[in-house]
């Protein structure tokens, strides 16, 4: 089943599919064993003349035992999950790169800071359905909606997060490896809902230059030069900062 | 302990031919619980068969998109060349070339035949309304819970048998409404059953304009019936147990449909408020979920799921209460863990007020809340884990009869570990990002609640003879069993595959994307195996009419039970009970050492006789 999982591309993907793996693994074991428990009870006790069923109420070691056993199982993959969970989503990565995505029915409209690095500005540029990043660069992402809910979803970079109009998201991806990925919309937002997508274009450094060249011609330095990438983890994972956090005592002594 | 109503306060119903206002109170008005219940149980029958064509309907679109349907769909040459080819070519020739506005239902709908994106949204979102509204609710819980509460409890009707009425004629036209829906200008409600702010918001958003009004008019009036129903359960649970039915007495069944009560009768109010919010959003310009008005799209969310967690439990609390009981009585043997499966289905309906965040991790939630959200998740796995172990422990030891009630209720079992193990992955914050609104998804829940139906046509074998007096065929329901098995497994199981390839739900048309090209096949398979499906309901169906036609009488006990309900007459007369009966011990004393038979029902009094051979 699992080898219809699109190839992953992103720096945190291999961890969810290790984790899908995981609860894959766990959950086949336990479905094989109850049905196999299942069908041999149906067998080895069947209706048979002269036998009397065994007159039992339960057993409240056996109850206290597969009660605890899940339950303990259960904690151990929520923490597992937690962890990751936390840097994929409530961490942002230092980005040289961020662009806006706002959604309306039924593209993408995907808005580039241009030079200057600045949204609101002459340079802006903005193209339908066409997401143009650098590889190996994590890239921020601010998602707004214009009209309904829609979500950006990237089966290729394990990434997806509703736009949800009236709010600003910042989220971030980051695509490993040059190529071209499929990015549909994945929330249903209206009778257009279905061929709603666009294509993330992820650039070798070279091609990704080549493109702003021809995007901003009469730029002769680029100020957005893409920083040294990395197919490795661990240096966005070093560099990121905390974007949501528990609530903390601020020390002020005021419960809000 | 309270004292059941006196069965001598019940006119009698002797119907002769001329007495026509009497046909109306026995049949149609009726005050009469059993008769309630067997109206809900009818009602929820036809919705399931509207329910089942539409589900078809987008299955068809799925396997051959914007392919004509065959028989009364245009051929490919008259939509190619605009030349009839066909008699049906000519049809749709005529009616395509009329004005907008003169159109047919079908030719705005299904033009030449083929099903339209807008219409494809109206089919999910009323598949899932109808399903879960209309059929799953009131064939267990009106149906079986109307039924069963007092006969199982030993009283002679509900509380309030008015009420009870009222309820089932509310939920007459709420249905009524919801199909009416269909035939507006704009067509029914197309938001997805969870109807998602902003889309539901605005009609320019969607395209249906009353179709959305109805829709909330309809659920409005449905968890008013709701609650009616929910009020007088819970208090003919408290007030109307026989003699001796103490609480830890009561079969499963009770329990279940007991606390779905309590679940129905605080998760509605919820519901009924978020849906009066979108109606003032939609009809008086207010913005509650409208950005522009200051409202919040999410707090819809936050509502609806609210209510709506607890419902997949009011959906399958009723399910498993029955579960236990049919599986207890043709293992010959008492339920393994009768305390264990009340507290269970307790801290299940605990649980399910605390989970609701799990549908919105990638929602623009905070993630921090995603965290504790999956945590509570993560902990209501663990009654479900304890109740399928009872269930084993059930079995373990047993004197088990494969009789088509007990096979349908082994297939809820199964189908419930299926579903519950794939809920886990979806649990998991992380692995969530990649599943979530894909086809894993639409695969775990039609597990959990469309595998009810293995529960509902459990407590329809099993009580079908209680209810009508007659049996039903027993080879025939095997065979409904093992069809039905068999393609509701290869229905839904594959859409699992089509989750893991990313295969987004509610898309019209799944060729239009690239990476979902090599899963096309999966799509076609799914589409034969539903229609199978479907045509498997025919054993059913025969089995049903000849049954109440020809089939042969039933005894008042024909599974040897202990329950309550099989100690009086097949069917049971009015007022159920000829004297109050006294209970003297639990539901699920089978194989007892205390006497030579393996049954010992709820209500016999044990005289030393009894005793004497063991």
């Amino acid at each position: 089943m699992l080898r219809w999982l699109p190839e992953d591309v992103s720096p945190y993907g291999a961890g969810i599919d290790a984790l899908f793996h995981l609860i894959y693994t766990l959950t086949a074991v336990v479905f094989l064993g109850v049905t196999t428990v299942m069908l041999i009870f149906l067998v080895r006790y069947r209706a048979r003349d002269g036998r009397r069923a065994v007159y039992t109420h339960g057993n409240t070691r056996v109850e206290i035992l597969w009660t605890i056993i899940p339950a303990a199982i259960f904690i151990w993959l929520g923490l597992l999950s937690k962890s990751q969970w936390e840097t994929i989503r409530m961490t942002m990565p230092q980005t040289a790169t961020t662009i806006s995505i706002t959604a309306k029915q039924f593209n993408w409209e995907i808005l580039y800071p241009g030079p200057d690095g600045q949204f609101g500005t002459s340079d802006d540029k903005q193209v339908d359905n066409e997401i143009y990043v650098p590889v190996g660069q994590p890239i921020r992402v601010i998602l707004r909606s214009k009209d309904v809910i829609h979500s950006l979803f990237l089966p290729n970079l394990r990434f997806k997060q509703d736009a949800v109009p009236g709010r600003e998201i910042q989220v971030w991806f980051q695509a490993n490896k040059p190529g071209k990925y499929e990015v549909p919309c994945a929330e249903l937002c209206g009778f257009g809902h279905s061929g709603m997508k666009g294509w993330l274009y992820a650039l070798s450094t070279e091609d990704y230059r080549q493109w702003q060249r021809e995007q901003w011609p009469q730029t002769a330095e680029l100020s957005i030069d893409a920083k040294p990438s990395t197919t490795e983890g661990a240096v966005w994972k070093a560099q990121a900062q905390l974007i949501f956090a528990w609530p903390k005592d601020d020390g002020a002594g005021t419960a809000q | 302990m309270s004292e059941a109503v006196a069965p001598a306060s019940f006119p009698s119903t002797h119907l002769s031919p001329t007495d026509v206002p009497r046909f109306w109170r026995t049949y149609i008005f009726s005050l009469d619980h059993k008769m309630i219940g067997k109206q809900f149980l009818v009602l929820s029958f036809a919705m399931l068969i509207c329910g089942g064509l539409l589900a078809l309907l987008m299955r068809w679109e799925l396997a051959w998109p914007e392919t004509p349907l065959p028989v009364i769909g245009a051929s490919q040459q008259f939509i190619d060349s605009g030349e009839p080819h066909t008699a049906m070519d000519k049809i749709w020739q005529a009616w395509l070339a009329q004005d907008d506005n003169e159109q047919n239902w079908l030719a705005r709908n299904m033009p030449t035949g083929a099903v339209t994106p807008a219409f494809y949204n109206s089919l999910f979102t009323m598949h899932a309304t109808i399903m879960i509204f209309f059929v799953v609710t009131p064939f267990l819980v009106g149906g079986f819970g109307n039924f069963l509460i007092p006969l199982m409890i030993g009283a002679g009707d509900m509380a309030f048998p008015f009420l009870n009425m009222l309820s089932f004629w509310l939920t007459v036209p709420a249905a009524a409404l919801v199909l009416y829906s269909f035939f507006v200008p704009g067509g029914a409600a197309a938001g997805g059953w969870t109807m998602y702010a902003t889309l539901s918001v605005k009609a320019q958003y969607s395209g249906v304009e009353w179709g959305v009004n109805l829709w909330i008019l309809s659920l409005l009036l449905l968890s008013v019936a709701s609650l009616m129903g929910a009020i007088n359960y819970i208090t003919t649970i408290i007030n109307l147990r026989a003699p001796g039915m103490w609480w830890f007495r009561l079969p499963l069944t009770i329990w279940a449909l007991f606390i779905t009560a309590i679940l129905l009768l605080l998760a509605l109010p919820v519901l009924t408020a978020a849906l009066l919010l979108l109606w003032f959003d939609r009809t008086l310009g207010t913005g509650f979920f409208l950005p522009e008005g200051g409202g919040e799209p999410l707090l819809w969310q936050h509502l609806f799921w609210f209510f709506g967690h607890p419902e997949v439990y009011i959906l399958v609390l009723p399910a498993m209460g029955l579960t236990s009981d049919i599986l207890s009585t043709f293992s010959r043997k008492p339920i393994f863990g009768y305390h264990a499966m009340v507290l269970s289905m307790m801290s299940l309906a605990f649980l399910s007020w605390v989970v609701w965040g799990h549908h919105m991790f990638q929602s623009g939630m905070n993630p921090a809340l995603g965290t504790a959200f999956m945590m509570t998740t993560l902990v209501i796995a663990v009654p479900s884990a304890i109740k399928t172990f009872n269930w084993l422990g059930t079995l373990w030891g047993g004197s088990i009869q494969l009789t088509s009630p007990m096979l349908f209720a082994l297939g809820f079992v199964s189908n419930f570990v299926i579903g519950g193990l794939s809920g886990i992955y979806m649990a998991s914050t992380p692995v969530d990002i990649y599943i979530h609104d894909t086809y894993f998804i639409v695969a775990h829940f039609h597990y959990v609640v469309a595998g009810i139906i293995f529960g509902m046509f459990a407590g329809l074998y099993y009580w079908f003879p209680k209810m009508f007096g007659c049996l039903l065929d027993e080879a025939l329901g095997k065979v409904h069993f093992f069809l039905t098995y068999l393609f509701f497994n290869t229905t839904f199981f594959p859409m699992h595959f089509l989750g893991v390839a990313g295969h987004m739900r509610r898309i019209y048309n799944p060729t239009e994307y690239e990476f979902l090209q090599p899963m096309q096949g999966w799509n076609q398979f799914i589409t034969y195996s539903a229609f199978c499906l479907f045509l498997a309901q025919l054993p059913l169906c025969v089995n049903l009419t000849w049954s109440l036609w020809r089939g042969r009488k039933a005894t008042a006990n024909p599974w040897h039970a202990n329950t309550l309900e099989w100690s009086v007459a097949s069917p049971p007369p009015h007022g159920n009970f000829v004297a109050t009966p006294t209970v003297y011990r639990g539901p699920y004393e089978y194989s007892s050492p205390l006497v030579t038979e393996d049954w010992l029902p709820q209500d016999r009094a044990l005289s030393p006789t009894d005793v004497s051979g063991r």
